[in-house]
């Protein structure tokens, strides 16, 4: 199996191999984390550019890990510190940026296909770095490395994923993904955050979180999407945290086994209590660990690919 | 294709025992040292030398495995190297560790790996046990432990074929005509 393609943009359109050869590929990295001296050699003279038009602390500060535990020269842009808000249009910014010959161009934008824009226009390689409610895909790529490091595989699970799933690239991203290896994916919410084509992606949906947590491999819990106007979806946070906000009591309706997982940036006493967060069955900070190693995959088989 | 057996499976045997004796007697028996194979054939004949070492000291030799991919310098010259798992369970500082491989040809591979060990910890020594040393080397490196020299001419090729990866012990060299 090769790498051939040049961009990251979402995880509906990857294969069960390049998907396979991705976790592979961060299995082989995630050593190099772990190490006194946490840098190999192997993109020497690449350079790598951020350009988040939206806040992060995880997924922008892991990209840098990443490219600088490879040796990469990175540099970070936020839309709110850049020309864009001067007025400069996002094509004008990319080419801008291009002709400075960067490899790899990371994107987060507001806009769901900002990075298929930028992937037609561009030679770098762009990845998508979350676009809106569209999709997140290095965030189900590491989601998925951390179901099978601890799970031992990714196929016939059950995976519940509760919270705001109609503005949550997570989500798609992750149900795109556990769909392709055969798991039962079902999802929890209030009906106002539940979107109206879950079945067609082969997605079971319950309202009541106790029914929908029955024998649960996997529980992922989502925050409310207050930037995409989440809030205005349910009647307050509190009576969303009474009816949806995973409890210590709710773990024992899953199997014994189960693990929780969070994508961050975690509302604590609204989708998930502290009981939990912190709790034995959480790998919330192991899904950012795994993250660098599966964003070091990616910027090496993006850059290694054939060409 | 011609194929020229260079050593049969009998041969190859006694060469990796010599190595072994070779690597006891300069490191006056097996205290502080560990071996290292280079994936993917290394670590086979590593662990060959492992059991073999077992055999006549009654030690078990550290042994670990090495992917020198992200240290290549040709890495996004060739056509797509798959990285695989670095596996070095044990602390390499102060102790002498002998890098194994199946064939030295250019030296690039060994600096590769000198790097990659280098990054981990401080040897106290590093050597290299190769079966096969070819000529055509582009780096000043020079094998501590070698099975047999070998001189190709042009358009030919020498491949260790062990049983773990090939089916077969062997070393043959293959002669495009």
């Amino acid at each position: 199996m090769d790498w051939r393609r040049k961009d990251l943009l979402e995880i509906r359109e990857l294969s069960r191999e390049e998907i396979l050869l991705v976790l592979d590929t961060a299995e082989s990295f995630k050593e190099v984390s772990k190490r006194d001296i946490k840098k190999v050699p192997t993109l020497r003279g690449k350079t790598i550019i951020t350009l988040f038009f939206e806040p992060s602390t995880r997924t922008r500060t892991s990209f840098e890990i990443a490219a600088k535990r490879l040796s990469a020269d990175t540099i970070n842009i936020s839309a709110t510190t850049s020309s864009v808000v001067k007025g400069e249009t996002l094509k004008d910014t990319a080419l801008n940026l291009e002709s400075m010959q960067p490899d790899v161009i990371v994107i987060r934008h507001s806009l769901a296909g900002a990075p298929h824009i930028l992937s037609k226009i561009l030679n770098s390689s762009v990845i998508n770095a979350g676009d809106g409610s569209h999709e997140h895909p290095t965030q189900a790529l590491l989601d998925l490395f951390t179901i099978r490091e601890k799970k031992g595989k990714i196929e016939n699970l059950k995976v519940v994923i509760v919270g705001d799933i109609a503005h949550s690239r997570v989500a798609r991203s992750n149900i795109f993904c556990l769909k392709k290896f055969g798991n039962e994916v079902v999802c929890c919410g209030p009906p106002s955050m539940i979107p109206p084509y879950l079945d067609t992606l082969g997605v079971r949906v319950e309202y009541k979180l106790e029914s929908a947590l029955k024998d649960a491999d996997v529980i992922m819990a989502l925050r409310i999407q207050k930037e995409r106007g989440g809030v205005s979806f349910i009647p307050s946070l509190k009576e969303y945290a009474t009816f949806y906000g995973l409890k210590k009591e709710h773990i024992s309706l899953a199997k014994d086994d189960v693990i929780i997982m969070h994508p961050g940036p975690m509302n604590r006493g609204v989708e998930i209590t502290d009981e939990v967060a912190d709790g034995p069955y959480s790998v919330i900070l192991d899904q950012v660990e795994n993250g660098v190693a599966v964003r070091m995959a990616i910027l090496y088989l993006l850059l290694g690919r054939e060409q | 294709m011609d194929k020229i057996l260079i050593l049969g499976k009998k041969a190859l045997e006694r060469v990796v025992n010599r190595i072994c004796y070779e690597i006891l007697e300069r490191n006056q028996g097996c205290h502080n040292l560990s071996l290292i194979g280079i994936r993917t054939r290394g670590v086979h004949i590593a662990a060959r030398i492992k059991e073999r070492i077992k055999a006549i000291e009654n030690v078990d030799v550290p042994l670990g495995v090495l992917d020198i991919t992200m240290y290549r310098d040709d890495i996004f010259k060739l056509k797509f190297p798959k990285v695989r798992k670095t596996e070095i369970p044990f602390n390499v500082n102060n102790i002498v560790v002998v890098l194994v491989d199946d064939v030295i040809h250019t030296g690039r591979t060994t600096r590769a790996a000198i790097d990659a060990i280098m990054d981990i910890g401080r040897p106290k020594k590093i050597q290299l046990a190769v079966i096969v040393d070819r000529n055509e080397r582009e780096l000043p490196i020079h094998p501590d432990y070698t099975g047999i020299l070998y001189r190709v001419s042009t358009g030919e090729e020498v491949l260790v074929r062990l049983k773990e990866v090939d089916g077969v012990d062997e070393v043959i060299v293959t002669r495009s005509s």
